[in-house]
């Protein structure tokens, strides 16, 4: 089932078209990672998703529940970590996910626990203090504390690890994988190696459309190049596999020598085995012979190309 | 209602934490003391500058002082106390929405009329509480000192004083709720305050407009009855009710 359903959202700002007729469908228990440049609308759409602004065309429904703007009831459904979360600061953090607690009525003997629980999946249960006084990598970890207070169906994080040092980034992702079990995580970020390291699905959102979308072992494989890259141990073994080779491109794409022993070849122009069988015969030695995965920096440079 | 409760503690919190709370209970009560000290120093001061003002032509006879002296001064000192008030609560909704600490309460699925309602009962209980802390003070030092018993009409005109303050109140919350700074809450309380007691100086005009029940002075002296302030109490309980009444839907519209 989708746990998140957009069709044909539209949203302008002034004369701005941020959103142009956007839709999106994010399965249960996956990964999600929205995908966009900075300025894209990742933002504006989330924050539609949690009615807190009106879209000027287009249907949300959340949980097979339509979003509405203002009193927004599907809201319950949704656990959510802005991109600078802002807190009570006069708060401890056990006062604030306790205050949390009541507002979405959860049950009063259910409270405690769940907190003491969340304060340490996050690393902050020995936290005393009150909130004024800490880190941004700190609150970000509180911000998927209160996210998942109510054990939410959709975790809506928005740009989490934009602002943080690899370490706090690495916290976060590592609480978002392990969480992956009870919930659905939608996250937006332009951090493309975070996207590659946990997530199972992708979405890119290019100028107010979303330009490619499913899963992301899917998405890679459908972008496979036909490209394999050879590395030698000396140059003059490099210049001699170039010399027979190389100078014969007949499109675009062309086999290149990438580096002083790295050759870059395209299957088209040679395969693999006619280059494999001139090294066997030259003896040269070889470090590594690799067919060349996309990277998702490649294909996000590809959509946003277009 | 559970989290309505919740929400009122963490604005009680706030006001705790903050210190507004001590800054109000300590301006209240500087207040409702100054009221009968000033009474009781006038004879005093007015004797230590009788000498110079004898010499500028102006002499000093005996000065009576009694409780209506320190009652006009309560009269006097009420809007300072309420503009104090009105100050350190304008940014009560307005500091919500700039620093953005209300979109994780309103995702979590807290309504929006709950957060209107919390704040505008706690700002009725901080001005009902700090208000009668005011009076009382007042009284009781007047009743230690005087006799209360020679002001006419005391407890309507107090109450009318009270109610005026709910008014601005009510003024305050339908203000926050359109404006997004504390500057525009401010200013937009100030001109209907401002605006209605100009009007007020009008005669036919002045009967309808809750800014008369400001003039508690008339009301002691006996210059004035309460029956000519029941227009008066009428529009201000109605137009306060539309003031709240017009929060609802503004807020539920905002954007946050």
């Amino acid at each position: 089932m989708e746990i998140l359903q957009i069709t044909n959202l539209k949203k302008r700002f002034g004369d701005k078209e941020v959103l142009k007729g956007l839709d999106l469908s994010v399965p249960e228990h996956s990964i999600f990672g929205f995908i966009g440049k900075n300025g894209a609308g990742k933002t504006t759409t989330m924050k539609m998703v949690l009615g807190l602004m009106s879209p000027e065309e287009g249907e949300i429904t959340v949980a097979g529940e339509k979003v509405t703007y203002g009193q927004t009831k599907t809201n319950r459904y949704i656990g959510y970590l802005p991109d600078v979360p802002e807190y009570y600061s006069f708060m401890t953090p056990r006062e604030y996910l306790t205050f949390c607690g009541e507002i979405t009525g959860m049950p009063k003997a259910e409270i405690k626990p769940r907190v003491t629980e969340l304060l340490e999946l996050v690393g902050l249960g020995k936290e005393k203090h009150r909130i004024k006084g800490f880190s941004r990598g700190m609150k970000q970890r509180l911000g998927i504390a209160q996210a998942l207070l109510n054990r939410p169906k959709l975790l809506i994080c928005d740009e989490p690890t934009s602002a943080l040092d690899p370490v706090g980034r690495k916290e976060i992702l590592d609480i978002l994988l392990a969480v992956r079990e009870q919930t659905t995580v939608i996250f937006s970020t332009h951090i493309l190696s975070d996207v590659e390291r946990i997530c199972t699905d992708v979405a890119f959102l290019n100028d107010g459309v979303i330009t490619m979308q499913g899963k992301l072992s899917e998405i890679k494989a459908g972008y496979r190049t036909e490209q394999y890259l050879i590395e030698v141990e000396n140059e003059a073994d490099a210049d001699k596999i170039a010399a027979k080779f190389l100078g014969f491109n007949t499109n675009g794409r062309e086999s290149e020598k990438n580096g002083q022993k790295v050759l870059v070849f395209q299957e088209k122009e040679h395969t693999v085995h006619e280059v494999m069988e001139f090294i066997t015969k030259e003896k040269l030695p070889v470090l590594k012979i690799e067919r060349m995965e996309p990277s998702l920096e490649s294909l996000f440079m590809e959509v946003v190309a277009k | 209602m559970r989290t309505f409760v919740a929400f009122m503690k963490k604005e009680w919190m706030e006001h705790m934490r903050s210190g507004r709370i001590i800054i109000l209970g300590l301006l209240f009560v500087l207040f409702g003391i100054m009221n009968p000290a000033v009474a009781k120093l006038t004879p005093w001061l007015l004797e230590a500058m009788a000498d110079s003002m004898e010499e500028s032509g102006m002499i000093i006879t005996a000065v009576e002082v009694d409780a209506m002296t320190s009652w006009v001064q309560f009269f006097k000192n009420v809007p300072m106390a309420l503009i104090a008030f009105v100050l350190l609560e304008s940014s009560l909704f307005t500091k919500e929405y700039q620093s953005g600490t209300l979109v994780l309460a309103l995702t979590k699925g807290l309504h929006r009329t709950t957060v209107l309602c919390a704040k505008s009962v706690i700002l009725v209980i901080l001005w009902t509480v700090l208000y009668w802390m005011h009076y009382g003070i007042t009284y009781i030092y007047n009743d230690f000192f005087w006799d209360n018993s020679i002001a006419k009409n005391l407890g309507f005109s107090v109450v009318c004083w009270w109610l005026f303050g709910l008014w601005v109140v009510a003024l305050m919350v339908l203000f926050s709720t359109i404006a997004s700074a504390n500057t525009t809450v401010l200013v937009g309380t100030g001109v209907v305050v401002f605006g209605c007691y100009l009007a007020g100086m009008l005669p036919k005009l002045g009967k309808y407009l809750p800014t008369l029940l400001m003039d508690g002075n008339s009301l002691i002296y006996g210059m004035k009855e309460p029956e000519d302030y029941m227009m008066a109490l009428m529009v201000l309980a109605v137009s306060g009710v539309i003031c709240l009444g017009v929060g609802v839907p503004v807020l539920n519209r905002k954007r946050i």
